[in-house]
C-alpha cells in the first residue's frame, strides 16, 4: 500500500524543527510501524537523504525505548501497545500519518523523533528506590505478602517509563508514572515503611523538572501501553497525604 | 506546612477539599429553591429560616472562603498547567481518551463565575441591601423573595441564562465529583467507577432542579 507520512524533522536540541512530507510506496501490511519507518530511511539513505531519527530497543513493548506520537496520540492507535507492537494493519492505503515525539517541557526535543526523558531518571533518583539493602531473594514464605497486595504492586510495577502518560496528558504531568513507582513499593514490606516520604520527595522532583499537575483526566491512563491504572494515582495520593505537614 | 502546600498534590487537595464544600452547599441551595415550585408562602418561609438561621450565618463567610479558595487555586494550577507543553502537538486526539468536561474544567468553571456575578447581582444583593417587600405570615414580617426571584424567572432571556448555568454546573460536577474523591486518594479500580457514576446521578440531579425552576416560572407564564 502508499502512505503518506508527515514527519517532525528537527536537527538538534537547539534547531527549529518542522514537517516534512514523504510519500512512501511499497509498504506491506505485514510490517511493524517501525519496519515501515526504517524502511523509510533504508529509501532516504538510498537518496543521499539523512535518515529519521527515533528510539528503539527491545521491539517486544518491555522496553519503553519507542515513544511516537502517531495520528494525535502516544503509540498511535489502539490500547495496550507500544510503538513497536503497532502493526500497519492499522492503516490502509493512502493514509495519511502524522509522526511527532513526545511534547513536553521536560521532555526536550533532542532530534527529530527523539525527545530527552532523563527527567524519569531524575524523579527515579529523588526516591523511587528502597534505600537499604534488602539482600538476595527471602525464602518464598519468610516474609507473607498477601496476594491482592502482590498482584497490585506487580501491575504497577508493568510501567516501563515510556512516557506516553505526559505525552498524553494536557497538562504533561508525569502523575501516572510517579504513581507507578510510589505505588509498587508502597505495597511490599521493603517499601512500606518510607512510601509518604518517597511520594514527597518524587512529587517535589516532579514538579521542580517543570511536568504539570494531574487534573483526573485519564487519559494517561487510557494511553497507558500497560495500562497503568488511576487507581495507583489515588493510592499515590493516599502516601502524600498520609505523610502530613512531617515533611 | 509550606511544603505541604507549595507542591501540585497539596495544591490540589486544596481543589477538592473546597469543592467538595460547595457540592454539600449545592444540595442545601437547590433544595431550598425547589420551595419555589411550592408555592409563594413556602418559599418565603423556607428564605427567612435560611437568612435568619444562626447556623447558616456562620456558613455564610465560610462559603465565601470556599468559593475564594476554589477559584484562586484552580486558577493558579491552570496557569501553571498552561506552561508545561511550550511547543504544541500539530494533531491531538482525545475523543477517545478522555471526556470533554475533564479538559474543560477551567472553562466550565469560568462561565460559572460569570453566571455568579449576574446571580448574586440579581438575588443576593438584593435581598441583603435591596429595596424589598415584606409579607406578614403568621405576625412575622417576611421578606417577599418569592416575587423578586419568579420576577426575573418569567423574563425568557432571563430564564434561559439560568437554565445555561445549570447546564455548565452539571457538566462541571460530572467530572469534578470523582474528581475531588481521587485527589484525596479516596478511590481505587473499584470506588473510581462508582464514584463515576455517583458524579453523574449528582450532576444530573442538580443541573436538572436547578434548570427546572425557571423553566416552571417562564412556560407557566407563557402558559398564563
Amino acid at each position: 500500500m502508499d502512505i503518506k507520512l508527515k514527519i517532525w524533522r528537527q536537527k538538534g536540541p537547539k534547531n527549529q524543527g518542522n514537517f516534512v512530507d514523504y510519500n512512501l510506496t511499497g509498504v506491506s501490511k505485514d510490517m511493524s510501524f517501525l519496519e515501515m519507518i526504517d524502511y523509510l530511511n533504508k529509501k532516504l539513505i538510498e537518496n543521499g537523504d539523512e535518515p529519521v531519527a527515533y528510539e528503539h530497543d527491545c521491539r517486544e513493548g518491555i522496553c519503553g525505548s519507542c515513544a511516537l506520537y502517531i495520528n494525535g496520540r502516544p503509540h498511535g492507535p489502539g490500547d495496550l501497545v507500544t510503538t513497536c507492537e503497532l502493526r500497519m494493519t492499522k492503516f490502509t492505503d493512502g493514509d495519511t500519518i502524522v509522526i511527532e515525539p513526545w511534547r513536553a517541557r521536560s521532555f526536550p526535543v533532542i532530534k527529530d523523533l527523539i525527545a530527552d526523558r532523563f527527567a524519569f531518571d531524575k524523579i527515579m533518583e529523588a526516591g523511587g528506590f528502597i534505600p537499604v539493602n534488602t539482600g538476595s531473594a527471602p525464602e518464598a514464605n519468610s516474609i507473607p505478602v498477601p496476594k491482592e497486595a502482590s498482584d497490585e504492586a506487580f501491575d504497577a510495577a508493568a510501567c516501563i517509563g515510556c512516557g506516553a502518560c505526559v505525552a498524553a496528558c494536557k497538562n504533561s504531568s508525569a502523575m501516572l508514572f510517579v504513581a507507578a513507582k510510589v505505588s509498587h513499593l508502597a505495597l511490599l514490606p521493603q517499601g512500606k515503611s518510607e512510601s509518604g516520604k518517597r511520594a514527597r520527595a518524587m512529587i517535589a522532583k516532579m514538579d521542580e523538572l517543570g511536568f504539570g499537575s494531574c487534573t483526573n483526566t485519564g487519559a494517561c491512563e487510557a494511553e497507558c501501553p500497560k495500562g497503568i491504572s488511576l487507581a495507583h494515582i489515588a493510592r499515590l495520593n493516599r502516601e502524600y497525604l498520609k505523610e502530613g505537614f512531617r515533611s | 506546612m509550606s511544603s505541604f502546600l507549595n507542591a501540585s498534590v497539596g495544591r490540589k487537595f486544596l481543589v477538592s477539599i473546597s469543592g467538595l464544600f460547595l457540592i454539600m452547599f449545592l444540595a442545601v441551595h437547590l433544595t431550598v429553591n425547589l420551595f419555589l415550585i411550592a408555592g409563594q408562602e413556602a418559599y418565603n418561609l423556607a428564605a427567612h429560616f435560611m437568612a435568619t438561621n444562626p447556623a447558616i450565618k456562620v456558613m455564610e463567610p465560610l462559603l465565601a472562603a470556599g468559593f475564594l479558595l476554589h477559584i484562586a487555586y484552580s486558577a493558579f494550577i491552570t496557569f501553571t498547567n498552561q506552561g508545561t507543553r511550550p511547543q504544541k502537538y500539530a494533531m491531538v486526539d482525545q475523543r477517545e481518551t478522555s471526556s470533554w468536561p475533564s479538559r474543560n474544567m477551567f472553562v466550565l468553571g469560568f462561565l460559572i463565575l460569570l453566571f455568579l456575578v449576574l446571580h448574586l447581582s440579581n438575588f443576593w444583593y438584593n435581598m441583603k441591601f435591596g429595596e424589598m417587600t415584606y409579607i406578614v405570615y403568621g405576625g412575622e414580617e417576611v421578606q417577599d423573595a418569592y416575587s423578586l426571584v419568579t420576577g426575573k424567572f418569567v423574563i425568557w432571556w432571563y430564564a434561559l441564562i439560568y437554565v445555561a448555568g445549570a447546564v455548565f454546573l452539571g457538566l462541571h460536577l460530572v467530572h469534578g465529583f470523582a474528581s475531588a474523591f481521587q485527589t484525596l486518594g479516596l478511590s481505587n479500580h473499584l470506588w473510581y467507577r462508582r464514584l463515576t457514576v455517583a458524579g453523574y446521578i449528582y450532576a444530573v440531579i442538580v443541573a436538572g432542579g436547578f434548570a427546572l425552576i425557571p423553566l416552571w416560572f417562564l412556560v407557566g407564564n407563557l402558559a398564563g
